[in-house]
């Protein structure tokens, strides 16, 4: 392919009719992609919504490379994926904290895991523990910590390792109303100084539309693209008071128009099932 | 300000106003009456089951000869320690058993954990060799004790190898299914984070795994003194298990009892010891809160 021989030009991530089927017990496959086609451009922010249980998250594991797809291609920054790239970093829905260390050797084990030294790696922890505001808490152990303050150090820790794509699997839907506001704005603060691409999945229609670039509606179980909605509000965005603005109102409504039939459909579905 | 006491369940309600410092004091007092009583009721039913056990066996309701009584298995628990028995001194009957019961320990233990992780870590291997694991798990360990005395005479080597076997199947499969049940995400989170594979098993999954494998250690420390006073029963010169043995042989029932006694001391001092490891090793698990609620 001629078309990829600039890999400065590619785009970050591109899936390109991507199926991805898995083996149930008795012997039967299933689908959960069906000719799946998403393209991310460098910098850009991107949210997949879609009912839930549609696939979303496993077309986040395809882009990391802990799994693969039954048929089509998944390239990142222009290259087919094979293995885990270290230019990715990953945001979890569950905690996915270390509980046995502290919040700074929690958030080192990335630069120490990628050989970095010891003095170095400290250094750069203490400054991401500074950015996300929690200096004082470099020696407490998750449990000691709020969930949305363990949401905070789970971004240093990514952050620390200069991710150029950001992939974050429904991050703060545990947390509540208000902290989720809160670690909105943190992420973008982040976000804005880093300019990686990201994939940001979730079901909160809301959260989509005041964080991302473009939204992707996604097609109940298997998943397959419904639409491309694009998000014209200018950054930086004050997200204190974004969800009130009548253009966000108006954008939520035609994508909601977009996402009720299919959280319907994959409502009857999963019950019929 | 007196807390207004509520009937059911004990539970407490402290008047409106009442100060965090009074709460505080009232719910310490409240726990240390709590742990006073059930010492008392601990040291009751003990008195209790002594005294009925006294009583009955000096008034021929139960036959001395075969239970004795707790006086008289007091005065052979106190000749063993200061006389010993004709062979050597108790202590270094002790010693034996506890060096057996040690090794094998040591042993049974750190071959359990690499085993279980090894296989936790590899599907081939483990799915391979679960059926091996399955047979030679299925052996009822004592029956290898005359075996193993053919094997390795009636010395250490062989009380070794049965507390071996007692405890290194215990921890295996507990290291095994520890590492079977490593939270997903975080073994993701540690592989995009850049871990190596060996990086993985040592700074993740071994951590991870240390609860289970923690809680093995702790039954089979049990398991590995059974090795050993088993192994001592069938042939050795030196032991606890040997002290119970001669004294069967001379029918000295006190003194049977007076070395279990021994034995139970042993290892409830190495649970503590255990223990205390352990809470230094778990600093970071969340710790439970009281209810000042009594």
């Amino acid at each position: 392919m001629s078309a990829v021989s600039s890999p400065s030009a590619s785009p970050a991530i591109e899936l390109i009719n991507v199926n991805r089927r898995f083996l149930s017990p008795d012997g039967k496959s299933f689908a959960t992609l069906n000719d799946f086609n998403l393209s991310v451009a460098r910098g850009e922010f991107v949210a997949l919504v879609g009912p839930t249980g549609c696939g979303k998250s496993t077309t986040l594991n395809l882009i990391t490379g802990l799994g693969k797809p039954s048929s089509g291609e998944v390239r990142v920054m222009g290259q087919q994926v094979n293995g885990i790239d270290p230019r990715i970093g990953f945001v979890f829905q569950a905690d996915a904290l270390f509980p046995w260390r502290t919040v700074i050797d929690n958030v080192v084990a990335g630069p120490l895991f990628r050989g970095r030294s010891t003095s170095d790696a400290y250094a750069a922890g203490r400054d991401w523990l500074k950015r996300v505001g929690l200096s004082k808490f470099e020696n407490h152990f998750p449990h000691q910590l709020s969930g949305g303050m363990r949401k905070r150090v789970a971004l240093a820790q990514t952050f620390i390792n200069g991710p150029e794509i950001l992939l974050m699997d429904e991050p703060f839907s545990a947390l509540d109303a208000q902290t989720r506001v809160l670690m909105h704005e943190e992420l973008l603060n982040l976000w804005s100084a880093t300019k990686a691409a990201v994939v940001f999945v979730t079901h909160d229609l809301e959260e989509a539309i005041a964080l991302a670039d473009k939204v992707y509606v996604l097609t109940a179980r298997p998943a397959t693209v419904k639409a491309i909605h694009p998000i014209d509000i200018p950054r930086p965005r004050v997200l204190a008071d974004i969800r009130y603005q009548p253009h966000f109102i108006e954008i939520s409504k035609r994508i909601w128009q977009d996402l009720r039939e299919e959280v319907q459909f994959g409502a009857d579905a999963s019950e019929a099932a | 300000m007196t807390p207004i006491e509520i009937g059911k369940g004990g539970a407490i309600l402290y008047a409106p106003g009442t100060s965090d410092a009074e709460i505080e004091a009232a719910a310490i007092a409240a726990a240390l009456r709590h742990r006073r009583l059930v010492v008392a009721w601990r040291l009751a039913i003990l008195a209790l089951l002594l005294g009925t056990w006294e009583v009955f066996a000096r008034t021929g309701i139960i036959d001395s000869f075969f239970y004795s009584y707790p006086s008289a298995i007091a005065v052979r628990l106190y000749e063993l320690i200061t006389e010993g028995t004709d062979e050597a001194s108790l202590w270094y009957h002790l010693y034996v058993t506890m060096e057996e019961a040690l090794i094998g320990f040591l042993f049974g233990s750190v071959f359990g954990v690499l085993f279980g992780v090894a296989l936790g870590r590899n599907k081939m291997a483990s799915d391979v060799l679960s059926v091996y694991i399955k047979v030679l798990n299925a052996i009822p360990r004592v029956v290898l004790a005359p075996i193993f005395i053919l094997l390795f005479g009636f010395g250490l080597w062989s009380k070794v190898a049965l507390s071996f076997v007692m405890v290194f199947f215990v921890v295996f499969s507990n290291a095994f299914q520890g590492v079977r049940e490593a939270d997903r995400a975080m073994i993701a989170n540690a592989q995009i984070l850049g871990a190596s594979k060996w990086a993985l098993t040592q700074d993740v999954i071994i951590p991870s795994a240390m609860s289970w494998i923690f809680a093995s250690l702790h039954i089979s420390f049990g398991f590995a003194i059974v090795g050993a006073i088993v192994g001592e029963f069938i042939g050795s010169r030196y032991g606890i298990g040997f002290i119970i043995q001669t004294a069967r042989g001379v029918h000295d029932t006190a003194e049977m009892y007076a070395a279990i006694v021994i034995i139970v001391v042993v290892v409830l001092g190495a649970e503590w010891i255990m223990t205390r490891i352990e809470e230094r090793l778990a600093r970071w698990r969340p710790p439970a809160l009281n209810d000042t609620n009594g």
